[in-house]
């Protein structure tokens, strides 16, 4: 499933379009930036509420398919700013992190 | 080894926005190059945390890399406090930033444990008062 689909089946907002052909294989979920850059896997999902613009970066050294910000997290101005310029995928969700990651699994398998 | 590739570059110690720039470049560098993707992830996460490091404490500073077939090489150097206790800033979850940070995501203590983690190796160069070096080695697997 990509980026696209993903948004549509889910009834996600898209904030920032990047390439929303790239696949999803995951799903990985958390806001502590450290933490997540080691450890969420490429091409995943990741599920946050830090719409800032370390995030940004964070979603590309990680490499991950799309940021989505859950329960309507606020995506901060230069944080979009960046993510256009690096064409990174970025969702809203007004759902939390554990009901949206539910939905995504069933999606995946 | 006369075939490695040098590159150079300031980090601002202004504020978070350009930390990630550097990590960011040298990561599509090694990508054209060919380089595995381990290695380019592990290079890019260490650099990244470095950075930060250099925002968080130290005003920003300069980093140096070299990219050899075999292995990358990374210089980060910076002119701040230097680290009073390089041990306990080893330790996961030990950290000195300030507030403002945290709510920004970083702040948590992780920064130094990621780049040892995901180096191949590490050396702290540390002067109080006169600023910190940190060598960096990622040896790329074919």
């Amino acid at each position: 499933m990509n980026v696209k689909e993903f948004a549509e089946r889910l009834d996600l907002k898209v904030l920032v379009e990047g390439d929303t052909e790239r696949e999803i294989t995951g799903c990985y979920i958390g806001d502590l930036l450290s933490w997540v850059m080691g450890r969420a896997p490429e091409d995943s999902a990741w599920l946050t509420v830090m719409g800032n613009i370390n995030s940004i970066a964070v979603a590309t050294l990680a490499d991950v398919s799309c940021i989505v910000l859950v329960e309507n997290a606020a995506l901060d101005e230069n944080a979009r700013a960046k993510a256009e310029m690096h064409e990174v995928n970025i969702l809203l969700s007004k759902e939390n992190s554990y009901h949206l990651a539910v939905k995504l699994h069933e999606l995946l398998s | 080894m006369s075939n490695a590739i040098h590159l150079h570059y300031e980090v601002s110690g202004e504020d978070f926005t350009r930390a990630g720039e550097a990590s960011g470049l040298v990561k599509k560098t090694l990508k054209k190059l060919g380089y595995n993707s381990d290695a380019i992830r592990r290079v890019a996460i260490a650099m990244y945390e470095a950075e930060i490091n250099m925002v968080i404490h130290a005003e920003g500073g300069y980093c140096d890399v070299d990219i050899y077939p075999d292995r990358v090489e990374i210089l980060l150097a910076d002119k701040g406090p230097g680290i009073p206790d390089v041990e306990k800033a080893m330790q996961e979850g030990y950290s000195t930033a300030p507030d403002n940070v945290r709510t920004l995501g970083f702040g948590a203590g992780m920064g130094l444990p990621n780049i040892k983690k995901y180096t191949d190796d590490m050396r702290i160069e540390t002067t109080l008062g006169v600023g910190t070096n940190v060598y960096l080695t990622v040896v790329v697997n074919a």
